[in-house]
C-alpha cells in the first residue's frame, strides 16, 4: 500500500519535472547562500582561535606595567635574577606598505616551545637572533608582506595569519620600542623561596591568564559576523519563498490524488508520512547541492571578507576555505529545517482536509479576504514587535529583531497593499480591456504573492544596504578629507632622527605637526592615546560630532581630551563627562570625534599633557603641511637627506586611496549577497510565472475567443508583471529606507560604535527600479511568448476540456 | 449570410493526420437557425470553431456576408470575433475577474459597440438585474449561461454560434435558457448555428444537419 501510494505521489513530479527543479533549485539556492555565510564565519572563527592559540602567552599569567604602558626591559632582568620564570613579549602593530602588521617579539631562549608550537616547530636558527633578524609568518601573510620594507620573512605553514614573529630586538627596532617590553609571561610555577613581585618593583602587576587576545578579536568581529549571518538569513528566507510556493502548488495540484488515496484506504497519518518522507529526500538532495554551491560562493567571497576583517579590525583570516563536517551537516540541517518551515502550512491543511473535500484543485493560493485579513493582523503584530524592539530592546540582537519583524511585516502587508492599489487602478480604468487588465491583475496577486514578497524583501534589502553603503561612502570620503589634513606623514627611525627631522623640516614646510601615540588599555579593551599639536589643521578640520565651547583651547591647555565616537558610545561618555585614561583617571571630555573604521577606543590629548603623562611614548611621527604639489619632492628630499626608507613616508593621497580600497572591499560581500538575493527573488518571480502560466490558460482563452489577439494578450501579460514589479518596488522603497535608518542609526552604532548621517540617493533607486522592472519583464517574457505563439488548437482545448 | 464551402480540417494523430472535416459545405441565411448534430468527436465543435474564426481550416472557404473569413489573418479574425460573430460556449467561459455587469458589456465594449440601454434590456430579459455586482463564481450554472448569452448578444452579432449551450444545465433550466436565447437572437435578427446532442434543442431550430465522418448530411 505504501509503495503504491508513494508511486502515485511521485508520479506528479515525473510529469512536472520543471516544478521539481524549481523546488530543488529554490531550496539549493537558499541553502547555498546561508551555507556560504556560515562557511565564511566558521573560517574566520577558526582563524581567531588559531591566533589566540598561537599567542600562547595569553594563556599564561602575565606581568605588566601597572599603568598599562610598555615596561622597561631592565625589569625582565631583575625578575629573572629573582628566579621568576618569565619570558618577555612585545606586541605591536606597525604600519607597512601592505597594511598594518601585528608584530610579536619573543625571546627564543626563555620561551617554552609549546607556547608558539607552529612557529617553534620551524626551529629558530642563528639568523633569527642576529641582526637584521628574521620574521616568521604564515605563507599568505609572508606573501602579502613581500613588498613591505621588513627583515627577511620566513614562511612557516601553520603560523597564525596576519602576525609576524621576530626576536625581541628585531621587533623593538621595528616598533620603536627600544629597551622596552610589552609584558612578561610567567612560563612556569614559582620556585620555592621566590621573592614576591612587590618587593622587586612596585610598578608591575600580575594579570591572571585569560583568553584575552582571542576574545578581543572575537568580540570586535562578532558584530560583523552577526551582520553577515543576518544577510544569510535574509537570503535564506527569500529562497524559502520559492520553496513554499513550489510545495504549495504541488499540494494544490495533488489534492485530487490525496483524496483518492484517502478514499482507497490510505490513512491520513500514512499519507502525511509519505509526503514528509518525499520532502525529506528532496531537502537532502537540494541541501547537498546547496552546500556545494555555498562552498563555491564562500571560496569566492572569502578573500574579500578576509581583507575587510584585516582593514576594519586588524583581524587576520586565512583566505582559503576548508570543508568542515560541522558546516556541511549544519547546511543539510538548515535545508531540512527550511523545507519543514516551508511545508508546514501545506501539511497542516492536508491534515485538516476532510475526506470528501472537493477534488478540483482550488485556484492556487487563492487569497480570500479572510486570508488577507489574517495576514494584515500578523503584520500588525510584527510591526508592534518591531516597535517594541526599537523602543525597548537594546543591543545588536534587539536591532536585528526590529529589522526582521519590520521586513516580515512589510512582506505580509504587500498583498493587501497591491490589492488596494489595483482596485484604485481599476476605478480609473476606461475601456473593456483596461478594466479586464486591472481586474485580472488583481486576481493574479494571490498566485504571485509569495514571489512578490520575496522581491519586496530583496529590493528593500538592496535599497537599505545600498543607502547605508552610499551614505557611509559619502560620509567616509568627507571624513577622510577632514581627518587626513596633512599632506605627508613621516615616521623617523629613532627619536634622535625625529628631532633632526623636525629641525630640518620646520623651514621647509608650512607646519610640522608631531603625532605621538601610545597603546593603552581603555576601559578594559585595547585602545590608543594620541598627543597632537595645537594647530589650525586640527581646529579647522577635525571631525567633531559633539564638543564643549572652546574645545581646542581646552585640549591645548591640557584641561580636556577628545575621545572617539566608539569610546563615547560604548562607555556613554560625552562632553562634560570624565574619562579614565592611564595616568589621568578623571580627564574631562571636551569633545567627541568621528573615527570610522577604527575598532579601537581612542583619546586625543594636547601635546603638553601627553608629554607629561607618557614620557616614554615613542616620538617618531609627524604630519607635514606643505603645498600638495610639493609633497612628492619633500618625500624624496627626506630620503636623500636622512636615508629614510620610503615606507616611513606616506602621503595623504596614498592613505586615502588605501582607506577607500579597504572601504570598498568591506562592502564587497554585502554587495555580492545583495545581488544574489535579488537574483533569487527574480528566480522566484520566474518560477511563479511559469507555473501560473499553465493555469492562466482558462482565464486568457475566453478573452482571446472574444476578440483579443494572442499578441496583445502577451503584451498585456508583460505589462501586468511589470506593473506588479513596479508596485512592489514602490512598496519596497519606504521599507528599504526604514531598513537603512535601522542599519545606520541602530545596527552600526551597536556593531561598530559609530552613527552615520543618512543620505538619500534617488538615482540609485531609479536604477534599481528599472532593474527590477527589467528582471520582472524578463521573467514574464517566456510565459508571454508562450501565449503569443500558442496554437489556437491549444487555446480551444479550454473550451473542450472539462475544467 | 454564412457560406461554408468545401471545408477541410485535420489534426495530427499518432499515425499521421486525422481528418476531422472532409469537404463540409453549408449555408445559413440571416435570421435563420440551424442545429448541427453528430456523435462525440464527429467534428461539430471543430466546424463551429473554424466558422467562428477561432481555428483555421486546411482548405475551403468560410464567407460571412462579403468577408471571406478563411483569408483573414490573426488580427482580422480577432476583429471579426469581437463584433460580427458571437460564440456561446458550453462552459460559459465568463471572465472570473469581472462582475456580471462588466462581463455582459465586455464583448460590446471590446468591439467599441457598447449600447448601455440594450445591455440593460438584456440584463432584464435574462433575469440578471439583481446579480449585476456578483462575480461568476457566485452564480448558478443557468445564471452563468444567461450571462454568456447576454454577453454575446450585447454586441448584436450577425452570427451567433452556440456550442452545446444547454449541455451543462439541467433539463428545465436548459429549456428556459434556450427559449430566452432563441427569442433574443430572433430580436437581433442574427443567424444562429448551434451544435447540440439534444433532440429537443435541435427540434426548435429551422433546420438541422448531421455531421458524420467529416461530412454533413440533412
Amino acid at each position: 500500500m505504501i509503495g503504491a501510494g508513494l508511486a502515485a505521489l511521485l508520479s506528479h513530479w515525473r510529469r512536472r519535472p520543471f516544478q521539481l527543479l524549481t523546488l530543488l533549485l529554490g531550496l539549493a539556492t537558499a541553502t547555498a547562500l546561508w551555507s556560504a555565510v556560515q562557511a565564511i564565519n566558521a573560517e574566520a572563527r577558526v582563524s581567531y582561535d588559531r591566533a589566540a592559540a598561537a599567542l600562547g602567552p595569553t594563556r599564561r599569567d602575565r606581568i605588566a606595567a601597572a599603568d598599562g604602558q610598555p615596561m622597561d626591559a631592565a625589569l625582565f632582568v631583575a625578575l629573572r635574577r629573582a628566579s621568576w620564570p618569565v619570558t618577555p613579549v612585545i606586541e605591536a602593530t606597525i604600519p607597512t606598505r601592505a597594511g598594518p602588521l601585528r608584530l610579536i617579539g619573543i625571546d627564543p631562549f626563555t620561551l617554552p616551545p609549546q607556547d608558539v608550537p607552529q612557529v617553534a616547530g620551524a626551529g629558530f636558527d642563528a639568523a633569527f637572533v642576529t641582526p637584521p633578524g628574521q620574521l616568521i609568518a604564515a605563507p599568505a601573510t609572508a606573501e602579502r608582506l613581500a613588498a613591505a620594507d621588513l627583515p627577511p620573512l620566513i614562511a612557516v605553514e601553520g603560523a597564525p595569519p596576519g602576525v609576524a614573529y621576530g626576536d625581541i630586538p628585531t621587533v623593538q627596532r621595528l616598533a620603536g620600542l627600544d629597551g622596552r617590553h610589552s609584558y612578561l609571561t610567567v612560563t612556569g610555577p614559582a620556585p620555592i623561596g621566590q621573592r614576591p613581585l612587590s618587593e622587586i618593583t612596585p610598578d608591575l602587576r600580575i594579570e591572571p591568564a585569560t583568553d584575552a587576545a582571542g576574545g578581543d578579536l572575537a568580540r570586535l568581529t562578532d558584530s560583523f559576523h552577526l551582520n553577515l549571518t543576518a544577510f544569510g538569513l535574509l537570503s535564506f528566507a527569500v529562497g524559502l519563498f520559492i520553496v513554499r510556493g513550489a510545495i504549495g502548488l504541488a499540494f494544490e495540484q495533488r489534492r485530487p490524488v490525496f483524496r483518492t488515496l484517502r478514499a482507497l484506504g490510505l490513512s491520513r497519518r500514512t499519507l502525511i508520512g509519505l509526503l514528509v518522507g518525499e520532502l525529506a529526500v528532496f531537502a537532502l538532495i537540494a541541501g547537498a547541492a546547496g552546500i556545494a554551491l555555498g562552498y563555491g560562493i564562500a571560496a569566492l567571497l572569502l578573500p574579500d571578507v578576509a581583507a575587510t576583517l584585516r582593514g576594519l579590525y586588524g583581524a587576520s583570516v586565512d583566505g582559503s576555505l576548508s570543508l568542515r563536517p560541522a558546516w556541511w551537516l549544519a547546511g543539510l540541517g538548515i535545508a531540512m529545517l527550511g523545507t519543514a518551515v516551508a511545508a508546514a502550512g501545506a501539511l497542516w491543511q492536508l491534515w485538516r482536509l476532510p475526506l470528501l473535500a472537493p477534488a478540483q484543485p482550488r485556484a492556487w493560493a487563492r487569497g480570500s479576504a479572510a486570508a488577507l485579513r489574517w495576514q494584515l493582523a500578523a503584520a500588525g503584530g510584527l510591526a508592534l514587535v518591531a516597535l517594541a524592539a526599537g523602543l525597548l530592546g537594546g543591543g545588536l540582537i534587539g536591532a536585528f529583531v526590529l529589522l526582521g519583524a519590520l521586513l516580515i511585516a512589510a512582506a505580509l502587508t504587500l498583498p493587501a497593499v497591491l490589492h488596494a492599489a489595483l482596485a484604485l487602478g481599476a476605478r480609473s480604468a476606461r475601456g473593456a480591456v483596461a478594466e479586464w487588465f486591472w481586474a485580472d491583475t488583481r486576481q493574479q496577486v494571490p498566485g504571485l504573492a509569495l514571489a512578490l514578497m520575496a522581491l519586496l524583501l530583496a529590493l528593500a534589502a538592496n535599497i537599505g544596504v545600498g543607502t547605508m553603503v552610499s551614505s557611509f561612502r559619502l560620509t567616509f570620503t568627507g571624513w577622510l578629507d577632514q581627518r587626513l589634513a596633512s599632506e605627508l606623514y613621516v615616521t623617523a627611525e629613532t627619536e634622535a632622527q625625529a628631532r633632526a627631522l623636525e629641525t630640518w623640516l620646520v623651514p621647509r614646510t608650512d607646519a610640522v605637526l608631531p603625532i605621538w601615540n601610545v597603546d593603552a588599555t581603555l576601559y578594559g579593551l585595547p585602545g590608543e592615546v594620541y598627543g597632537v599639536a595645537d594647530h589650525p589643521t586640527y581646529r579647522d578640520h577635525w571631525p567633531l560630532i559633539a564638543a564643549l565651547p572652546d574645545v581646542w583651547d581646552r585640549v591645548a591647555a591640557g584641561d580636556g581630551v577628545l575621545i572617539n565616537e566608539q569610546l563615547a558610545r560604548r562607555e556613554d561618555l560625552w562632553p562634560g563627562d570624565r574619562v579614565r585614561l592611564p595616568g589621568w583617571p578623571d580627564a574631562p571630555v571636551a569633545g567627541v570625534y568621528s573615527d570610522y573604521g577604527n575598532p579601537l577606543a581612542q583619546a586625543l590629548l594636547g601635546l603638553g599633557r601627553f608629554d607629561a603623562l607618557y614620557p616614554e611614548a615613542p616620538r617618531l611621527r609627524f604630519g607635514l603641511r606643505v603645498a600638495p604639489e610639493r609633497a612628492g619632492a619633500l618625500a624624496a628630499a627626506l630620503i636623500d637627506e636622512f636615508g629614510l626608507p620610503p615606507g616611513n613616508m606616506i602621503d595623504q593621497a596614498e592613505i586615502k586611496a588605501f582607506s577607500l580600497s579597504v572601504f570598498e572591499r568591506t562592502f564587497t560581500i554585502t554587495g555580492a549577497l545583495n545581488v544574489l538575493t535579488l537574483s533569487v527573488a527574480g528566480f522566484a518571480i520566474l518560477t511563479s510565472l511559469l507555473t501560473l502560466s499553465a493555469m492562466r490558460l482558462p482565464q486568457v482563452a475566453p478573452v482571446w475567443a472574444l476578440g483579443l489577439t494572442r499578441g496583445r494578450l502577451a503584451r498585456l501579460e508583460l505589462m501586468r508583471t511589470a506593473l506588479l514589479a513596479a508596485l512592489t518596488f514602490l512598496c519596497a522603497l519606504p521599507v528599504g529606507l526604514l531598513l537603512a535608518w535601522v542599519l545606520l542609526a541602530v545596527i552600526n552604532v551597536e556593531a561598530f560604535g559609530w552613527r552615520l548621517p543618512m543620505h538619500l540617493f534617488p538615482r540609485d533607486w531609479a536604477v534599481l527600479g528599472l532593474l527590477s522592472l527589467a528582471a520582472a519583464a524578463l521573467a514574464a517574457l517566456g510565459p508571454a511568448r508562450r501565449i503569443a505563439r500558442m496554437p489556437p488548437a491549444q487555446l480551444l482545448k479550454v473550451f473542450a476540456d472539462e475544467r | 449570410m454564412l457560406h461554408v464551402t468545401d471545408l477541410w480540417k485535420s489534426y495530427p494523430g499518432a499515425d499521421g493526420p486525422v481528418a476531422i472535416l472532409r469537404g463540409v459545405s453549408l449555408e445559413l441565411a440571416a435570421g435563420a437557425t440551424l442545429a448541427l448534430t453528430g456523435e462525440s468527436g464527429s467534428g461539430k465543435s471543430t466546424l463551429l470553431h473554424v466558422i467562428g474564426g477561432l481555428d483555421s481550416a486546411d482548405r475551403g472557404t468560410v464567407r460571412l456576408g462579403e468577408v471571406e473569413l478563411t483569408a483573414l489573418d490573426d488580427v482580422g479574425r480577432a476583429r471579426l470575433r469581437r463584433g460580427t460573430v458571437g460564440v456561446v460556449f458550453q462552459q460559459f467561459n465568463l471572465i472570473p475577474s469581472l462582475d456580471v455587469a462588466r462581463n455582459l458589456a465586455f464583448q460590446a465594449r471590446l468591439a467599441g459597440a457598447e449600447d448601455p440601454a440594450w445591455t440593460a434590456v438584456l440584463a432584464d430579459r435574462l433575469g440578471l438585474t439583481a446579480h449585476l455586482r456578483k462575480y461568476p463564481e457566485e452564480l448558478s450554472g443557468g445564471q452563468q449561461q444567461r450571462v454568456a448569452i447576454g454577453r454575446t448578444l450585447a454586441v448584436r452579432p450577425r452570427l451567433v454560434l452556440a456550442d452545446e449551450p444547454t449541455g451543462n444545465l439541467d433539463e428545465d433550466t436548459g429549456a428556459a435558457v434556450l427559449a430566452l436565447m432563441l427569442d433574443l437572437v430572433a430580436e437581433t435578427g442574427a443567424a444562429l448555428l448551434t451544435v447540440t446532442h439534444s433532440e429537443r434543442l435541435a427540434a426548435r431550430m429551422d433546420r438541422r444537419l448531421h455531421l458524420a465522418h467529416g461530412q454533413v448530411s440533412p
